[in-house]
This record gives C-alpha cells, structure tokens and sequence, in this order.
C-alpha cells in the first residue's frame, strides 16, 4: 500500500538527531511493550509479515504522531482483536469479558532463550532457477497495491542490476494476507542514484534494495 | 482523545483504558496476564535478553575477528550468519547475515526505509534515530547530509552504497580498521568498534594516543 511507513526519499523530516549514550529504553513502559508484542507473537496468529502490515494500516496521521513502541501497542491491538485473543471491548475497557476463560501462555519464561535464538528464518527452498544472475539488470515493476508489499515507491519503475542471490525467501505479498508463504527467489539489486533521482543526483551513490522475483522484469 | 465522543456514551460504566502510553501498556499488560494470554516471567526474559545478552558489543566482537583474522574474514564473505554464529550470535533479526565492507574508495550505509529492520543479534535494539522519519527518508536520497548530522564527512571520491533492508536479509558494515591498531588483540580493537561504525553512519575510533 502507499501508505506514509514507505517514506525513502521523502524530504521535510528535518536533521537526524543521534542521542548521545542513549538508553535502550526510553522508560519502563517501553521494555513492556516490546516485550509484550514478542511474547503475544509465541501464539502463532500473525506471521512476521501481516504484523508489519498492520502496523501500515495505522491511521497515516497516527504513524506519524505516535513514537515507535506506540505503533508497536496499537498494531499489537489490532491484530489481537482480529484474531479474537481479545475481543474489542476488552482492549478498550482492559477488563476480561464477563465468563471469559483462562488461557495457558505458550511462551514461558524458559522457553525465551530458546524461541528468541531460533528467530523465525524466512529462507525457504524453491524448485524453479532463479531467473537472474549477478550482473543482469533488472526493472522494477511499476506496481501499486492496495495490500503489502515490499517494494517501495521510490525504486518501481527504476532499472538496477543483481548484485546478490540470496536464494528462495517467503514472499510477504502473499504472507501478509494468510495467502500462503508463496516462497521465490530474492536478490539484492542496486540502483544508481542518478536512476532513482535525477541527473543532479551524486554519480558515486547507489542505493541497494533486496527484491523479490515477481517485483522484477527483464531489461 | 476527547472523552466526550459518542463512542464513550455507552461505555460509561466501563473503566476506559488511558491515553497515555506508559498506562495504556501497564493496562494492557495486567489484562494480558489475568486472562493468562502471556507469563510475566517471560516478559521478564525478553527483557533481559536485550538489555543484558544481545547488543552491540555482539557486532564489535564480529568485526575485531574480521580484522584480525583472514580465515574468518574469508568465512564471513561465505555465509555470514554461519560465521557469526561461530561467536554465538544467531536468532531473531539476525537469522540471514550479510557483511558488507567499507574500503578506501566504499563507504556502506544500512537503513530500513519502510519500517525498522536491523540486525539486533549483532547490534540489539536499533536506536531512536534509526528508526525516525528523519533518518528513514533521507538515507537513499542524501546520504551524505545524514552522514554530516552525525559529524562524519568523507572524501567526495568515496563510493557511498546505501543499502535498504527490504527483506529479511540484515547487513552489518565492517567498518574500516583505523590506522595505529596494528598488534592490539580483538578485545582491544572492540572497544574501537562503535554501534553506529557498524551501520555506517559513524566511523571505528582512532586508538588513543
């Protein structure tokens, strides 16, 4: 979708600003919240992919008004209730609805070691070749859906050239929308800068972007 | 959120969960845990982990090792995540590595334009600013402004490659060795390796004279 989370060479967000010694959290409420959004993850209702999509589907001025773990809450929210842990007065109210039952966590505290070093790997094997080799260029494809998608605006249409194989990945057009992994191959792609933004862009800059197959023509 | 909206009408006998973020967790948390969907001993250990196990330092042992040793140098332009789980790093965000090397003539940049990817088994948590607007939007298209809010300024010859983690694939840079370090073991040159050398925004620090 071509929402406001797709913000590669938008301009008007003002300097970066580093924190000298920053903490890893900014405040109690901060470690809760990561921590939460992990341990509701062990109950296998979202992929890594539909969680990152609903974190798209926030309303556009509430992705840009609310800080990084409040995102991480909302979304959290959302994809709680759609997938009925909680039902929607519960998340408003925080009380348990009137005769609801008692769950048994799947993620104990002793298996977080062990689910936190697996981690969730996406490489899966595809039968089909890969249609690209290091050195083809390539062209993005000048898609725009309404749904997920991992090829950001400022590269569609773009011609690049594989610099990278990475093999076969999950494909998060389909995993976002429970449509199944529909694994293909992914490759590392740079762009120059001057194909992305113009002839006034440095000829010494390119930026590379990992890409699926299907983003990907022929040139 | 005005609390005057119609949707509070028919919810005044309910407690409404608050606005504020630090209430709205705790909130959410203590529902969480009384309908048994989560253990709070687990929150506990995520915790932990990031705050104690898993953060930079992780990244700055990688990087020692590779400027040290060319066999595991030569492991790591193999097959990364291999290598880095030599050292005991692997797992969530960190399961498919790629390094990336900066030389006299490439400087490599790591961002995540549309959301936050980052190699947190080698780096930890990302940073505020690499996770702000700011830094998201302008990376690809004027890298070296970002590089100058953070003070660094390379010769105008040198290749700047930025690269976007679009997928699952997380890259962590090895910055360049600095100069004067030759004979220090790898626990000295880690402390010369900085969180932000290793995504490209900074530079490894000069050993003091």
């Amino acid at each position: 979708m071509n929402g406001v989370h797709d913000m590669g060479g938008m301009q008007g967000f003002g300097p970066v600003r580093p924190e000298a010694d920053e903490p890893i959290f900014h405040g109690e409420w901060e470690k809760r919240a990561l921590a939460l959004t992990l341990a509701m993850a062990a109950w296998g209702r979202w992929n890594i992919d539909i969680s990152r999509h609903a974190r798209e589907r926030l309303p556009a001025a509430d992705y840009l008004r609310y800080t990084y773990y409040e995102k991480w809450i909302a979304a959290l929210g959302m994809l709680m209730v759609e997938t009925g842990l909680l039902t929607a007065d519960e998340l408003a109210t925080g009380r348990p609805d009137a005769g609801a039952q008692r769950a048994e966590p799947p993620l104990t505290a002793e298996k977080v070691g062990p689910t936190l070093r697996r981690g969730g790997p996406s490489a899966r094997p595809v039968a089909e070749a890969p249609r690209y080799a290091v050195g083809d260029r390539v062209r993005a494809k000048n898609i725009n859906p309404a749904g997920h998608t991992r090829l950001p605006r400022y590269a569609r249409g773009k011609v690049g050239e594989v610099v990278m194989q990475h093999g076969g990945h999950v494909f998060p057009d389909s995993n976002a929308h429970r449509l199944g992994e529909a694994p293909c191959h992914l490759y590392a792609v740079r762009f120059t800068a001057r194909e992305l933004w113009g002839p006034d862009a440095d000829p010494r800059q390119s930026v590379t972007l990992d890409l699926w197959e299907p983003y990907l023509d022929a040139v | 959120m005005p609390h005057d909206g119609h949707d509070h009408d028919h919810d005044h006998d309910h407690q409404a969960v608050p606005s504020d973020p630090a209430l709205r967790v705790k909130a959410l948390e203590t529902l969480l845990v009384e309908k048994g969907l989560v253990d709070p001993a687990a929150l506990d250990a995520i915790i932990d982990t990031y705050e104690t196990q898993v953060g930079p330092r992780n990244g700055a042992r990688v990087v020692a090792k590779a400027w040290s040793d060319p066999a595991y140098l030569a492991r790591l332009r193999d097959d990364a995540t291999a290598a880095i789980a030599e050292l005991g790093y692997e797992g969530r965000q960190g399961e498919h590595m790629v390094i990336v090397e900066n030389t006299d003539t490439v400087h490599n940049m790591v961002v995540c334009t549309l959301c936050s990817c980052y190699p947190w088994s080698v780096l930890g948590l990302p940073p505020v600013w690499y996770k702000s607007d700011a830094y998201r939007s302008r990376a690809v298209i004027d890298p070296r402004g970002v590089l100058a809010d953070f003070g660094v300024t390379l010769p105008e010859e040198t290749e700047i490659r930025v690269w976007d983690s679009t997928a699952e694939m997380r890259y962590l840079v090895i910055p360049r060795r600095p100069a004067g370090t030759e004979g220090m073991d790898e626990e000295a040159l880690a402390d010369l390796v900085t969180r932000d050398s290793m995504i490209g925004t900074g530079l490894a620090q000069e050993p003091a004279a």
